[in-house]
């Protein structure tokens, strides 16, 4: 009975996670529009709903019915293979994020803890569905047969293969304080207020990680495989339809993923900022701080240029990787001499 | 290099906040400049009916030549157009028109919105000029 009980337990969350950030996803296209709206002085999508609320409805529709076109010359099967990959990576790296601490079913006994998972090589699992994902666009724009794809898709394996080596460093400096790979345990470690978060601890290693998750997830100043202005697009400048909807989906999707995963890592996960607001659920605080996070995320995109490609190499290879070096160095020395 | 990020961002932030100057074109409208030439009306006299002579001036100006007239005199010996077209996909709006028409009677309008599904309502005739006085206080 225990393990049907489990199994419920456990599709109820997958269900309530997926339609959560699927929902989230939908929205976080209209609040990139409107804040970008609102840097630039205008007002962003007001027309469809109050607010323009329905706005991503009517865009997926709209994205439903276009026609579906798979370019005479393109290698069918990766064609059609590459956004499905780009859009599971960046789902199924929620699997392990802990979004809230646990509670107990009123009348029962039953203890629901909420993450999916929870796995003792949880940050590992997440770095390698992240690199999972980036197989999606390089495989998208090489299979589309359009030399602006190509060279998009160059430009991603490059960009990110240089820039996991930076992101994967930049974490060190946690785990060594942290001493465990297991999400649930790093965010219980910054437990009892702000002062005992990590980003305190690893100011500089939570700078770099932001940077280096920018690159991850083809943000603005490092927008390159995509760079409209150039490539047209890049990767996906042959996709249409849910095609392309599901590239754009995995894109907003890893950009919550990220932020969710800066925020376990740096900011206390679902921990309250002070010991007396503790009453408020674990999940609101979790969502406030993703929210901060993905608004500084847009923010910045409506305020950097794009970084040349060769800028980009030089930053993650010259700077970026001897910074995270060096803050793992720092970090590993003060903790051996405290002993 | 940290400080011009920085600087960059406090900036954003400020326009973030400040008031978008989008004019929201169907609810809010700007007023046309002054001397804006826009879909022509006809002048009314006193009794109602249009102050046109048919001359034919504005016919013999009209560079695009989207002015078509019939002239007929009624019972008083007075000249009138029998029929007035004035083809407004034609018209290019430069107002010689008005600057040609002896009597005052066709003037350059301050409407430029109107959509139609056909061609032919765009043909206007003189119940159509004078309708078009509406939009010209």
């Amino acid at each position: 009975m225990q393990v049907v009980y489990l199994l419920i337990e456990t599709i109820v969350k997958c269900v309530v996670v997926f339609a959560c950030l699927m929902l989230s996803v939908a929205y976080l296209t209209w609040l990139e529009r409107k804040v970008l709206g609102h840097i630039q002085i205008r007002f962003g999508p007001n027309r469809c709903g109050p607010f323009g609320l329905l706005q991503p409805f009517s865009d997926g529709i709209k994205a439903f019915f276009k026609e579906d076109l798979v370019p005479g010359n393109a290698d069918k099967a990766v064609f059609v293979i590459a956004p499905m990959i780009s859009i599971i990576a960046a789902i199924s790296m929620f699997a392990v994020i802990p979004f809230g601490n646990q509670f107990t079913i009123p009348g029962t006994d039953w203890v629901v803890k909420l993450r999916i998972a929870d796995i003792d090589i949880g940050l590992l699992y997440v770095f390698g569905i992240a690199s999972l994902g980036e197989f999606g666009i390089v495989l998208g724009g090489w299979s589309s047969g359009n030399k602006y794809g190509l060279t998009g898709s160059l430009r991603a394996a490059a960009q990110m293969i240089s820039y996991e080596v930076a992101l994967g460093l930049s974490i060190v400096g946690v785990i060594i304080l942290s001493q465990s790979l297991r999400l649930t345990e790093i965010v219980t470690l910054q437990a009892g207020g702000f002062w005992n978060w990590n980003i305190l601890y690893q100011p500089a290693a939570f700078v770099f990680f932001i940077i280096c998750a920018l690159a991850e997830i083809n943000r603005t100043p490092f927008d390159m495989p995509e760079s409209e202005s150039e490539l047209a697009c890049g990767f996906n400048i042959e996709y249409s339809s849910m095609k392309f909807a599901l590239f754009f989906m995995a894109e907003y999707a890893h950009m919550i993923t990220v932020a969710a995963v800066a925020v376990t890592l740096f900011l206390g996960g679902w921990q309250a900022p002070l010991p007396q607001l503790d009453f408020i659920p674990g999940v609101f605080w979790f969502g406030a701080k993703v929210f901060v996070l993905i608004f500084f995320f847009i923010w910045q995109r409506g305020t950097f240029p794009r970084l040349r490609y060769d800028q980009i190499m030089k930053f993650g290879w010259k700077v970026l990787f001897e910074l995270t070096l060096v803050n793992i160095f720092i970090t590993a020395l003060v903790v051996l001499l405290k002993g | 290099m940290i400080i011009p990020l920085l600087k960059g961002l406090a900036f954003t932030l400020g326009r973030f906040f400040s008031k978008p100057i989008t004019i929201q074109y169907p609810e809010e409208k700007v007023p046309p400049a002054k001397r804006w030439r826009g879909i022509q009306y006809f002048e009314k006299d006193e009794k109602g009916k249009t102050k046109c002579v048919a001359c034919g001036l504005c016919m013999a100006v009209c560079p695009s030549q989207c002015i078509y007239i019939e002239t007929a005199e009624d019972e008083e010996g007075k000249r009138y157009p029998l029929t007035y077209e004035l083809d407004v996909l034609r018209c290019i709006f430069c107002g010689y028109c008005e600057e040609a028409c002896p009597v005052n009677a066709i003037f350059v309008g301050k409407n430029y919105e109107w959509v139609e599904r056909e061609r032919t309502p765009f043909l206007m005739n003189t119940e159509k000029l004078l309708e078009e006085k509406k939009y010209n206080p």
